[in-house]
Formats: C-alpha cells, sequence, structure tokens
C-alpha cells in the first residue's frame, strides 16, 4: 500500500529559481532565504520519498487565456521545464508517476472530483522552484513529481473548503494504490502578496503566521475563509494560499510540524515554508 | 455584477482578474502569449504599432500597451501573469515592472520591500477605511 509520509508548504517566487540559476545565493540579499531552506535540505536528502505530488499553479506559461482548468493532474511520463520568456530554466527534466497518476485519476474521479487530465504540460517556475529549493542543483531529480496545477490566477479559484476536501481524496487514493511507495504532498505558493495595483507589494506577516498555525491545528476551520479575507489579508495573490489545504487535507486530521521558516521579502512576496509529518507515519 | 464580484471592489487599489475581466482581457492577454516566441518579440520590438494592429484589441487596450501603463491594462482585462510577457520583453524583473504601478519610484518600491513590504494597515477596505 503506498503511503504519505511527509507534507511541505513553500513559497515558489521566480526571482528565487533566477537567484540560483545565476549562483547568486550567497548575495546579502538572497543569503537568508536561502539559510532558511538548509535544514530542510537536509531533511530532504535523508527522507526521499519515491513519488511527490507537488500542487502549484502554473503562471501563463502552459495555460493560455483559451483554457482555464481549476484542477489539472499531471499523467505522463514526462515534463520539461516551461519557456516563460526567458528560456526554460537549466533544470532537470520533472520525471512523472504515470501510474500512480493514472490510479488518482480514477480514484478522484469517482470521489467526484472531475480533474483535467494532462498528458502533455510543461512546468513552470511554480513547479521548478520548490524542487530547487528543497533539492538544490541535482543532475536530475531525486523523486518522481505528479504535477497537480490548480488555478489561482482566474477568480474564481477553488474555496479552500474544496482543495482541503481534494487533499483528503487524495489521501484515500493513495492509500488504495497496490504499490508500496512512499509519497510526500507538497503544496506551493503564497505567502501574502500582490503583485498589482497601487496596492501592489502588500506583505501582511501577522497574518500569515497566523495561517500557519491553523494549517496546523484547525486546517478544517481555515478552510471555511472566503476568498475576500484571502484578497483582503493576504493581497490578491496571496490567494495562492489555498493551494497550501490541499496538502494538508492529504496529512490527515494531525500533524507535527517539523520545520518553519518565515521570511520576507523574496523579490515582491513572502516566504513562508512549513515541513509537517502525518501523525499516523 | 455578483456579489462575489463587487466585494472585491471594496479592496483598495485593486484590480481581482474575475471571469468576466478575462473575456474583456482575452485579446490583450492572447496578444502578451503571444510574446513568449523570441521571432514575435522581435517583430513587436521593431514596430509595436504595427505588431498590435495584427490583433483584435480594443484601441484603448493598445494605447495602454505602448503607453506601458499597466494599471490601465489591468483596467482593461490584463492579467499580471500575462503582463508580465510585456515587461519580460522590455528586460525588466517582477520588481521592477510592479512599482510602476504604485506611483513609487523602483528605489523606494524596493526600500519598502526590504523594510517587510507595505503595511496592511489602510489597505484593507474602502468602507471600513482601515
Amino acid at each position: 500500500m503506498a503511503r504519505i509520509t511527509a507534507g511541505l508548504t513553500t513559497s515558489h517566487i521566480p526571482a528565487i529559481g533566477a537567484a540560483i540559476d545565476l549562483g547568486k545565493t550567497g548575495e546579502p540579499y538572497w543569503q537568508p532565504l536561502f539559510a532558511g531552506y538548509e535544514w530542510t535540505k537536509a531533511w530532504a536528502a535523508r527522507e526521499v520519498p519515491d513519488v511527490v505530488i507537488l500542487v502549484y499553479n502554473d503562471h501563463a506559461s502552459a495555460f493560455t487565456p483559451e483554457v482555464v482548468p481549476t484542477f489539472a493532474l499531471g499523467c505522463a511520463d514526462e515534463f520539461k521545464p516551461a519557456d516563460e520568456g526567458y528560456g526554460p530554466r537549466p533544470v532537470p527534466v520533472v520525471q512523472g508517476h504515470a501510474d500512480l497518476a493514472a490510479h488518482l485519476a480514477q480514484s478522484l474521479i469517482l470521489d467526484e472530483f472531475d480533474m483535467t487530465l494532462m498528458y502533455k504540460l510543461d512546468v513552470d517556475h511554480g513547479l521548478t522552484v520548490p524542487l530547487s529549493l528543497v533539492y538544490g542543483q541535482p543532475d536530475a531529480w531525486p523523486v518522481r513529481v505528479i504535477p497537480l496545477a490548480v488555478n489561482v490566477v482566474q477568480y474564481p479559484p477553488p474555496t479552500g473548503h474544496r482543495c482541503y476536501l481534494l487533499g483528503q481524496a487524495i489521501r484515500r487514493a493513495v492509500q488504495s494504490y497496490g504499490e508500496d511507495l512512499t509519497v510526500h504532498v507538497w503544496g506551493t505558493g503564497g505567502m501574502s502578496h500582490q503583485l498589482q495595483g497601487p496596492r501592489a507589494g502588500f506583505i501582511n506577516s501577522k497574518f500569515d503566521n497566523a495561517f500557519f498555525d491553523r494549517l496546523i491545528s484547525d486546517p478544517g476551520n481555515l478552510a471555511l475563509m472566503p476568498h475576500i479575507e484571502y484578497v483582503r489579508e493576504a493581497g490578491s495573490e496571496g490567494i495562492e494560499l489555498v493551494m497550501q489545504l490541499i496538502m494538508r487535507g492529504a496529512m490527515g486530521p494531525t500533524v507535527e510540524e517539523l520545520y518553519r521558516f518565515y521570511h520576507v521579502p523574496g523579490s515582491n512576496t513572502a516566504v513562508g515554508h512549513l515541513v509537517v509529518r502525518p501523525a499516523d507515519s | 455584477m455578483t456579489d462575489y464580484t463587487s466585494e472585491f471592489d471594496d479592496i483598495p487599489g485593486t484590480r481581482v482578474f474575475t471571469a468576466q475581466r478575462a473575456k474583456q482581457g482575452y485579446q490583450l492577454n492572447q496578444f502578451c502569449m503571444s510574446l513568449m516566441k523570441p521571432e514575435n518579440r522581435e517583430r513587436f520590438k521593431a514596430d509595436e504599432r504595427a505588431y498590435l494592429d495584427e490583433w483584435p484589441m480594443t484601441e484603448a487596450q493598445k494605447q495602454a500597451v505602448l503607453d506601458r501603463d499597466y494599471n490601465a491594462m489591468l483596467d482593461l482585462g490584463g492579467n499580471i501573469y500575462f503582463l508580465a510577457k510585456i515587461f519580460a520583453t522590455d528586460g525588466l524583473s517582477y520588481l521592477q515592472a510592479v512599482s510602476t504601478m504604485t506611483g513609487m519610484n523602483i528605489d523606494d518600491y524596493q526600500q519598502m520591500m526590504l523594510h517587510g513590504g507595505r503595511s496592511p494597515e489602510g489597505w484593507r477596505s474602502v468602507k471600513e477605511g482601515n
């Protein structure tokens, strides 16, 4: 039986990827941010799962204005880094797990989550920056990855509650997979940020840290927070935080917090990072 | 307009990219996506007006692009992740481009971010004034 053995959340700011790719991680601006991931890198080197289900959002790379899927599951054998207008990031091609993805697709759809299934998907910084933060710059990623792209660009995105329930359904799906695999679920995006209008640069560290506290200990009520509250308290792009509820739902009722990091700024954004272990793991 | 969308109008200095705005900005955002291809970036840079005239955008949308008036582009249905293709073509970072929407110069904006970002105080609600 496959098992979910850990979860994490992290911001996926594109400038972080550029800093890594251009060798700027030791610069004074970036050093404190990357120092905050050292614990995780050591932990991740010890606890390598077979598969990471990586929840992220595409930023006008794979999805154009023509198609806006709310939940899109990567079912292919591999996913190439997207060209976001500066050339693709110099990172390894992401290897998928098509068999587990097919099982997830079947289980989730029969569980009444009407997923869009992607058999060709280029993955942008939303997916590759978290991999770089956790695994550094290897020749090949040490894990297989099933991308789960969530629309958080065009409103309405899915509700926090729907995300939380999807996470619970992912847990059931993984646990009903026959092969003995270990699986991590990552919920990326956030923390507070706004990239548009006169209010741009908005950061709310009090809200962000309370969000983490509630994500750990009171996710069921946190999931009921309406979109307007995310925009008001975390900024228009802070709505990405709903994706962290997918991770949380997949962990089961109780988690242990292993690590937390919070830092301002990463470009226009508050950087937040959590590592958790489900109580039953 | 539904309650869901009109509620967002109470957030100061913000244009939430709703399904209605996505329809309004469809051609503008499609033009932006075309700049993902290097050959299109070159053609755009060589003659911006001529390139824009190939797209069934409104004149106001075209003028906002020519003026690099990002707030106007947001008003006309643009979304930041599509508009990013324009400022990438101009060689600007998110930080540089985003600062132009705030009325601050880039140095002041960068300093604000280094000092913890824009405080939520006074930016939550027009109605509540908080």
